[in-house]
């Protein structure tokens, strides 16, 4: 509370973004989790609340006459456009505002005074509800070719990765930790995906330290040993998802990519995907275009492709594909890296899974995804999602690509997915906004250091809990486009423009009549009418039974029928 | 005349019994008796039945009432090809009306036409302004007087503001449908090259700007409470596309079935759009005979934009707009031979071909191409015309490119979640009934 310096402000004007000459006029107030701007126009009392976390930044615009604008820009890519009075006021807003919305230490996240009133039993609950052991056992693991591994249980061999870790069952803990010295920050190839069906694994690391000429025996082994893995395939591809002058680049300082001829039988593959900084550049300069009052076609389709976005969500799909390929119809195993193996390499196995595996298209199975391969890998979600005052540089929005690819796929295969845009809209906002404990912190070990699961609530429960909300009615678990393998085009053409969440709040924008809400609601009275029809069928019974024993009654004693 | 005859919709005999003869379905004396149970301000005028006065009028046109056909003989003259203002559409919620003509003849000498004049003030309620929507930029208007074309000027219709847009001329149309063609095809797997080559081709532009003049014309007549003249140069391209489009916008009888074809006969058809020149070729043809322009095309894009945005408030689906862009194009049906009703009726069409309306309105056909989402309102509806929400056509400019199968699938999966809905409210409601019934009949179920 200490930083808010002005917690009330008066006639304040927001202005709607479109027509600005349309605005409303409230008060705006400063809580110490909220900005909440609250209309008092006569008879209607609407709110507009802002989370501070949600804010990215501020501007302050030169005051005029009718006032002092001030724009804030959200994560979730709302923007508000206020007008406050007078300049005092408007300097003590922002310089508020800015302290609040970025905090210095992690105690000060939003997620640890956020309440939604439920005794500690149930929170523990919560965080019980996504098992990820369940889905590795669901995938048929431990098995004979693979096993559990407790070599990085203290977080000592790689403090970022996770304490559980699958592993070949030929991999010693020697071999292991010796490729993990070779490895960027400790991170050995562990497996990502197993298929049941052929054997055939999805494994991910970081890139190897072989300079120009290193070689490691535990690594190779390491490798070897994933190979023996998969008994059917006399190869494996090794995907380094960085183009290749940044791989070459790596050389100069000691690390690099693996040389086939060190390797055994690896076939070695770039599959370009430029680095966080490329991706900051082009979200933002699409976001650019996005605030455009009053774009031409041109402008926009102009801006759309300076920015490289679309580019770029194409190439992640690309790389997702080659590797869910691999494994499905060529039943090849696959070893994915980028540099560090916690932004590309984390985008490309989550999609080539979505491709793979229907379970990660309902509801559960993608929030167990996010989980496995973000969460507990290791994706640095407070540098990424800048939760605190941090290295601008290392803000970036890779896991926005990830839900991205996520959409694009949906909007192809419209029956394939338990879940709806909805779902994804809402991850992502709650990704930024910190009111959940689930993307705090950097990794698995800070997540611990950090007491969240005793001090913060969990996302996944509150999403099933709400599951109604984010339902696909055109999903059924027998669709024929929900089976097996998607094999979606990447043609350029596919790639629409996800104006769902990047003009998210533009109401105008979007489809006044929702074709989903329509037919959610059919099905919600669908369901009512199914249990009206069991009911009067269970009465039709019960009458005429009771009908029939009458007459037999009356039979019995005699009394004949009545009429 | 002679090309005509070897053509197919002469020789097709229809293979369904043609209950309701399409050729009579929307003719101009029927729709006039829509207008009369609204208003009596308006006549139905005969002045161009041979076809005389304009000959690319239909022989019937709806006027003031209190304007005689002289004048309009006369204002025929002082507009493009004899185009004089007629009336396009009543709006009944305020009475307000659009008209649409050609462009006035004014050339350089600033020529005016006292019945023009007029005839458009007719329409205008005492001290209540009109707007003209003149659907060339200020420039090109101004250019067209050296060709003896040109504007209304302030000075001699002042009680009407004119209103400038940039719709482009349709021969740009035409080039444009081919950059954008060739942007589908574009093998190379460039995403810059995609974006790049649908912007140059500008197809989404004229989208835009037609869909935002439609609105402003829909802005007027119904949030301004203002009448309406719509004129282009000819009058037969642009000026079409904003009249029809405005009323899918204002009028919920549009976005019916057997309303919009109504729109389509009356403002296109018999309002006299050149469908035999500007729809010569096929669509993806690559040769440019001057007078070739994927106008319709884009009224139909236009269409399904609206419907994208309001999915159920029309009564048919895309597929049937996808048959009228078809249709258009080749058909074994005679609706869109000929450029004009003169035409028609000189070539005996409606003796000597069937009409597509025949086919489309039997049951069969139209549950095909009904929309089962929809759900009728009275609504105004008014699209969004931000370049975000202005999607690219995938079901016409796609079709060939890539498979709409996971679409249809989808599609049919929606129809099933609807039908199945129905489906079980009669099983509810029938039951419901029988046990009303079981327990009025059987005296032992009474309950005392």
């Amino acid at each position: 509370m200490e930083h808010i310096r002005l917690p009330k402000v008066e006639s304040v004007r927001l202005l709607d973004r479109v027509s600005p000459r349309r605005s409303r006029v409230g008060t705006l107030y400063l809580t110490a989790t909220h900005t909440i701007f609250v209309e008092n126009e006569a008879g209607v009392r609407s709110e507009t609340w802002v989370l501070h976390s949600l804010v990215c930044s501020m501007e302050k615009q030169a005051a005029s006459a009718s006032g002092c604008p001030l724009i804030i820009h959200c994560k979730n890519f709302q923007v508000l456009h206020f007008v406050i009075p007078r300049e005092r006021e408007c300097h003590d807003v922002h310089l508020s505002l800015q302290r609040l919305s970025q905090p210095e230490t992690y105690e000060e996240l939003y997620c640890f005074s956020f309440n939604p009133n439920v005794d500690d039993e149930e929170r523990r609950q919560e965080w019980d509800f996504l098992d990820l052991k369940a889905d590795y056992r669901r995938m048929g693991l431990p098995n004979s070719l693979w096993k559990l591994s407790t070599v990085n249980q203290h977080y000592k061999v790689s403090d970022t990765y996770p304490a559980d870790l699958f592993v070949p069952e030929s991999a010693t803990p020697p071999v292991i930790v010796g490729s993990s010295k070779f490895r960027s920050r400790g991170r050995f190839p562990t497996l990502s995906y197993y298929s049941k069906e052929n054997h055939a694994a999805i494994c991910r690391s970081s890139q190897p330290l072989s300079g120009f000429s290193a070689r490691c025996l535990e690594d190779e082994q390491m490798l070897e040993a994933i190979l023996r893995s998969n008994p059917r395939s006399d190869f494996m591809y090794v995907v380094d998802t960085r183009p290749k002058l940044n791989a070459i680049a790596n050389r100069a300082a000691g690390k690099g990519y693996e040389n086939e001829d060190n390797y055994s039988n690896i076939k070695f593959q770039f599959i370009g995907i430029e680095n966080i900084h490329v991706m900051r550049n082009s979200q933002q300069k699409m976001l650019e275009v996005c605030e455009l009052r009053s774009p031409s076609m041109s402008d926009f389709l102009e801006g759309l492709e300076s920015s490289g976005w679309l580019k770029h969500i194409k190439a992640v799909l690309d790389a997702g594909i080659f590797i869910a390929k691999a494994v499905a119809e060529e039943g090849v195993s696959v070893l994915v890296h980028c540099s560090d193996g916690w932004d590309r390499t984390a985008q490309v196995c989550s999609v080539a899974s979505v491709l793979l595996d229907p379970y990660y298209r309902t509801l559960r199975g993608l929030m167990v995804l996010i989980e496995k391969d973000w969460v507990s890998f290791g994706h640095k979600f407070s540098h990424r999602c800048n939760h605190q005052v941090g290295d601008p540089k290392e803000v970036s929005p890779i896991i926005d690509q990830f839900l991205e690819c996520v959409w694009q796929l949906m909007e192809q295969y419209p029956c394939a997915f338990e879940f709806n845009e909805r779902f994804l809209i809402t991850i992502h906002s709650h990704i930024y906004s910190c009111q959940y404990g689930n993307f705090i912190g950097n990794n698995q070990r800070e997540r611990i250091e950090l007491g969240l699961r005793e001090r913060s609530h969990s996302l996944w429960s509150y999403l099933w809990t709400n599951q109604a909300d984010y339902m696909n009615p055109l999903y059924r678990p027998d669709h024929s486009q929900a089976q097996g393998l998607l094999r979606p085009s990447t043609a350029p053409y596919c790639f629409k423009f996800w104006r769902g969440l990047y003009n998210r709040f533009d109401r105008g924008m979007h489809p006044r009549q929702s074709v989903e809400d329509y037919l959610s609601a059919i099905q919600e009275e669908t369901q009512q009418l199914e249990e009206q029809l069991a009911s009067h069928k269970q009465v039709g019974q019960n009458l005429s039974c009771l009908s029939f024993k009458l007459r037999f009654s009356k039979v019995e004693n005699g009394k004949g029928l009545p009429g | 005349a002679e090309e005509f005859s070897l053509m197919y919709p002469f020789f097709y005999r229809p293979m369904f019994e043609v209950i309701e003869d399409g050729w009579n379905s929307f003719l101009p004396k029927d729709a006039f008796k829509d207008l009369e149970s609204m208003t009596d301000e308006w006549r139905l005028s005969e002045v161009n039945k041979d076809f005389s006065v304009c000959p690319s009028y239909p022989p019937l046109v709806a006027v003031p009432k209190d304007v005689d056909d002289d004048t309009l003989r006369k204002a025929a003259t002082f507009r493009h090809s004899g185009r004089f203002p007629v009336l396009s559409y009543y709006h009944k919620k305020n009475g307000m009306v659009m008209m649409r003509a050609g462009q006035p003849l004014t050339g350089t000498n600033g020529r005016r036409c006292k019945e023009d004049e007029k005839l458009i003030n007719a329409t205008l309620r005492p001290g209540k302004r009109g707007y003209i929507i003149d659907t060339r930029t200020i420039n090109v208007a101004q250019q067209a007087k050296a060709r003896g074309g040109g504007f209304e000027s302030e000075a001699n219709y002042p009680q009407w503001r004119r209103i400038h847009k940039a719709i482009e001329r349709s021969n740009v149309l035409q080039e444009s449908l081919i950059k954008l063609v060739e942007a589908c095809n574009d093998q190379s797997h460039s995403m810059d090259r995609w974006l790049s080559k649908l912007e140059a081709s500008s197809w989404q532009t004229h989208v835009k700007e037609i869909l935002t003049t439609a609105c402003l014309a829909a802005q007027c007549i119904d949030r301004e409470g203002a009448s309406v003249l719509v004129h282009g140069t000819e009058g037969t391209d642009s000026t079409l596309q904003v009249t029809s489009l405005a009323q899918i916008i204002l009028d919920p009888a549009c976005r019916t079935i057997r309303g919009f074809q109504g729109l389509v006969e009356r403002e296109w058809l018999q309002a006299g759009h050149p469908f035999r020149q500007r729809c010569a070729q096929s669509a993806y043809s690559n040769s440019k005979p001057r007078q070739e322009a994927p106008v319709f095309l884009l009224f139909l894009d236009c269409v399904w934009q609206i419907l994208r945005q309001f999915p159920c408030s029309f009564e048919f689906s895309e597929s049937f707009l996808v048959l009228l862009f078809e249709h258009a194009y080749a058909s074994q049906f005679g609706t869109f031979l000929g450029n004009r009703t003169a035409e028609r009726a000189k070539l005996s069409l409606p003796e000597k071909t069937v009409s597509l309306w025949s086919w489309v309105n039997r049951p069969q056909e139209l549950e095909r191409l009904s929309n089962p989402l929809f759900e009728a309102n009275s609504l105004v509806i008014w699209p969004s015309v931000a370049p975000q929400s202005l999607l690219l056509w995938e079901g016409v400019f796609l079709r060939w490119n890539r498979s709409s199968r996971c679409l249809d699938e989808a599609y049919e999966e929606m129809v099933h979640i609807i039908e199945y809905n129905k489906e079980l409210q009669n099983k509810v409601n029938s039951l419901r009934r029988q046990l009303a019934q079981l327990e009025t009949e059987d005296p032992l179920l009474q309950t005392p």
